[in-house]
C-alpha cells in the first residue's frame, strides 16, 4: 500500500512538472522565434517611419502607423473598460453582496461574454458602426475593442474582490461606512493588485487582438489624426505581411510581432512596478 | 517623586481633555450620553427553514461586561450581529422581534444604519485591519463623519491607541502597514480604530480566539478597564473566559437562552440540565 502511494506521488509530480515546464518551454520558444526571426528586420526605420508606397513588396519605411494606432485603440478601449468595469466589479461586489442569485447571474454572463469569439464582436462593432452611421475609424475599433475587454476587466477584478473575507466588509461597517465608501475606500484598496491583473489582461487582449478590429478600426498607411480616421493596428500588419510572397516583407511581420509583444511586456513590467510603488506611497497619508 | 510624575501626568491628560472639549468634538449637545442598556424583546432569526434564535428576551446593563457563552453554532454570534444590523448583510436572514438601546428602537428602524452601527464598536474572532496603514486605519472613522482638523485627529490617534496600550509599540511606525504587527497587536488596533468613532457599546465576538495567551489576557484586561466607559457583549465559548471577564452571564444553547446572571450564581448553581452539561464538558 505505501508502495502504490509512493508511486502515485512520484507519478503524479512528473505529470505536473511535465505539463509547467512544457508550458514555460513552449512560451520560451514563440518568444525566441519571433525575436530570431524578426531580429534581423527590426530596426529604427521600422517603430519610426510610416510605410512608404512600395512598403509591402519590400520597399522603405516601417510600422509606426501600426504600433500608434494599436496603441491608441488599446489605450483608449482599456480607459473604457476600467470606467466601466471598475465599477461594476465594485457593485457585485458591495451592493450585491447579500443577493446571491443576481450576483451569480451577472458573473456568468461576464463568463459567456469573455468567452464570445472576438469576431464577432468585430460583427457586432461592424453593424453598430453602419446603424450609427460611422465609418472604419479609430473611434469604432476603439468601442469594439472596449466591448471586448470590459467582462475581462470586470470579471478578473471581480475574481480578486470575491476573495476578500467578510470580516474586513464587518470591520468597514460597523466604522459606520456606507456601502459605496466600503466599495470605494476598502474592497479597491484591497483588490488594487487584481485591478492591475485585470487591467494588464484587458490591454493584452486589446492590443493583441486582429478580429475585432478588422472591419472597424480599418487600415491606413497613414497615422490616425482623428477620431473619424482609420486606424492600422499591428495584428493587422503582422497578418498583411505574413500573407506576401516576398521573404523579406515576411521577415517584417516578426519584426512586427517582436514589437508587439516588446509593447506588452514593458507596459506590464511597468504598471506593475507603478502599482508596487503606489500600494507602499498609499498606506501613507 | 512618583507621586509627582503621576500629578504631572493626569494634569497633562486633563489639559488634553480640555482641548478636546473645547474643539467639541463629537456631540453637539455637550453632555456625555449615558451608556445605555440594551433590550432585546422576542428576537426571532430564520436563516430559511432553520430557526437560528428563538425568542430570545434578554437584558443588557450598563457599564458592565456580558458574556454570551454557549456551544459553537448556539446562535451566540448572530445575536451578537442582530445587535449592530449587520444581519442586514445577509438576505436569506430573517429578523423579528425588537431591540431597543438607549430606549430607542433598532431593528426595524429605517433610520440610519451607518449611524446604528457606529453606536457599537466591533471586535471580530480574527483581526481585520483595513489596508491601509495604522495611522489611516485609525482615522477611518473620523473621515467618514467629515473630521478633517489634523490637531483633533492626531489627538484621538494617540488617545485612543494609548487606551488600548499599542501607543509606544506603534508611534515610530504609524504609517507603515498593520501587517506588520503581531495579530495580538492588530487585535488591539482594531479595537482602538472601534473606540474612535466613540461607540457606547462594544460587541466581541470571540475576539480572543485567534490569540496567544498574552494577547489575550491583554485584551481582557482593557475589557475590564474599559467597562466603566463602554457597554461590553462579548461572545464565547471559553468557560474560564467567560469566569473571568463577566459580570453577567447569558448561557444559550440552539438559539434560546437558558440562564443568566452572575457567574457565580450560573457556574456554581447551575438550574437547567443544557448549562450543566455544558459546565461538566467544559471542565
Amino acid at each position: 500500500m505505501r508502495k502504490i502511494r509512493k508511486i502515485e506521488e512520484k507519478f503524479f509530480k512528473i505529470i505536473s512538472q511535465l505539463a509547467t515546464y512544457s508550458l514555460v518551454a513552449i512560451l520560451g520558444y514563440i518568444i525566441f522565434v519571433i525575436f530570431k526571426n524578426g531580429f534581423s528586420s527590426l530596426s529604427w526605420e521600422m517603430v519610426s517611419e510610416i510605410p512608404s508606397g512600395g512598403y509591402y513588396y519590400g520597399g522603405d519605411g516601417g510600422v509606426l502607423n501600426a504600433i500608434i494606432g494599436s496603441l491608441y485603440i488599446a489605450l483608449g478601449a482599456t480607459l473604457i473598460a476600467i470606467i466601466i468595469g471598475v465599477p461594476a466589479a465594485l457593485f457585485i461586489n458591495s451592493h450585491l453582496m447579500q443577493r446571491k442569485r443576481s450576483q451569480n447571474t451577472i458573473r456568468y454572463i461576464l463568463d459567456a461574454l469573455w468567452g464570445i469569439p472576438s469576431i464577432v464582436y468585430g460583427a457586432f462593432g461592424f453593424t453598430l458602426m453602419i446603424y450609427l452611421g460611422l465609418s472604419a475609424s479609430l473611434l469604432a475599433g476603439i468601442l469594439t475593442v472596449s466591448f471586448l475587454i470590459t467582462p475581462i476587466v470586470i470579471r478578473s477584478f471581480d475574481d480578486v474582490l470575491s476573495t476578500i473575507p467578510r470580516g474586513l466588509y464587518e470591520a468597514s461597517f460597523s466604522l459606520g461606512s456606507t456601502r459605496t465608501e466600503t466599495a470605494v475606500k476598502v474592497l479597491l484598496k484591497q483588490g488594487f493588485s487584481g485591478f492591475i491583473t485585470a487591467v494588464l489582461l484587458a490591454f493584452g487582449r486589446g492590443i493583441g487582438d486582429a478580429a475585432s478590429v478588422l472591419f472597424t478600426a480599418g487600415y491606413t498607411d497613414n497615422l490616425p489624426g482623428n477620431l473619424d480616421e482609420p486606424a492600422a493596428t499591428l495584428p493587422l500588419a503582422i497578418f498583411f505581411q505574413l500573407g506576401s510572397p516576398i521573404p523579406e516583407v515576411r521577415q517584417r511581420a516578426y519584426a512586427a510581432a517582436a514589437i508587439l509583444t516588446l509593447i506588452i511586456l514593458i507596459i506590464s513590467l511597468s504598471s506593475r512596478f507603478v502599482s508596487r510603488k503606489y500600494q507602499k506611497k498609499a498606506l501613507k497619508f | 517623586m512618583i507621586i509627582t510624575l503621576n500629578d504631572t501626568i493626569m494634569k497633562e491628560e486633563k489639559i488634553q481633555l480640555d482641548f478636546a472639549e473645547k474643539l467639541d468634538f463629537e456631540t453637539k449637545n455637550k453632555q456625555i450620553p449615558e451608556n445605555p442598556a440594551v433590550t432585546i424583546s422576542n428576537l426571532n432569526v430564520w436563516a430559511s427553514k432553520h430557526h437560528i434564535l428563538k425568542n430570545v428576551e434578554l437584558k443588557i446593563p450598563k457599564n458592565k461586561i456580558t458574556v454570551l457563552l454557549g456551544p459553537s453554532g448556539c446562535g451566540k454570534t448572530t445575536l451578537l450581529k442582530s445587535l449592530n444590523r449587520l444581519t442586514d448583510l445577509d438576505k436569506e436572514l430573517y429578523v423579528s422581534g425588537n431591540i431597543f438601546i438607549n430606549d430607542e428602537e433598532i431593528l426595524h428602524a429605517k433610520k440610519d444604519i451607518p449611524e446604528i452601527r457606529r453606536k457599537m464598536g466591533l471586535l471580530s474572532q480574527k483581526p481585520y485591519p483595513l489596508p491601509v496603514s495604522i495611522y489611516k486605519n485609525m482615522t477611518y472613522g473620523f473621515k467618514l463623519k467629515g473630521i478633517r482638523d489634523k490637531k483633533l485627529i492626531n489627538y484621538n490617534v494617540e488617545l485612543r491607541l494609548k487606551e488600548v496600550g499599542l501607543w509606544e509599540e506603534v508611534k515610530d511606525r504609524l504609517h507603515s502597514s498593520p501587517d506588520k504587527l503581531s495579530i495580538g497587536q492588530q487585535q488591539r488596533l482594531c479595537l482602538a480604530r472601534g473606540l474612535t468613532v466613540k461607540p457606547h457599546i462594544i460587541l466581541a465576538d470571540e475576539p480572543t480566539s485567534a490569540l496567544d495567551p498574552t494577547s489575550s489576557k491583554i485584551i481582557e484586561d482593557l475589557f475590564k478597564k474599559m467597562k466603566n466607559q463602554y457597554t461590553i457583549i462579548v461572545v464565547t465559548h471559553v468557560l474560564r473566559q467567560a469566569h473571568r471577564l463577566a459580570d453577567n452571564v447569558v448561557f444559550m444553547s440552539d438559539g434560546e437562552i437558558f440562564e443568566q446572571g452572575s457567574p457565580n450564581k450560573l457556574f456554581k448553581n447551575p438550574e437547567t440540565q443544557e448549562l450543566k452539561k455544558y459546565l461538566v464538558d467544559g471542565n
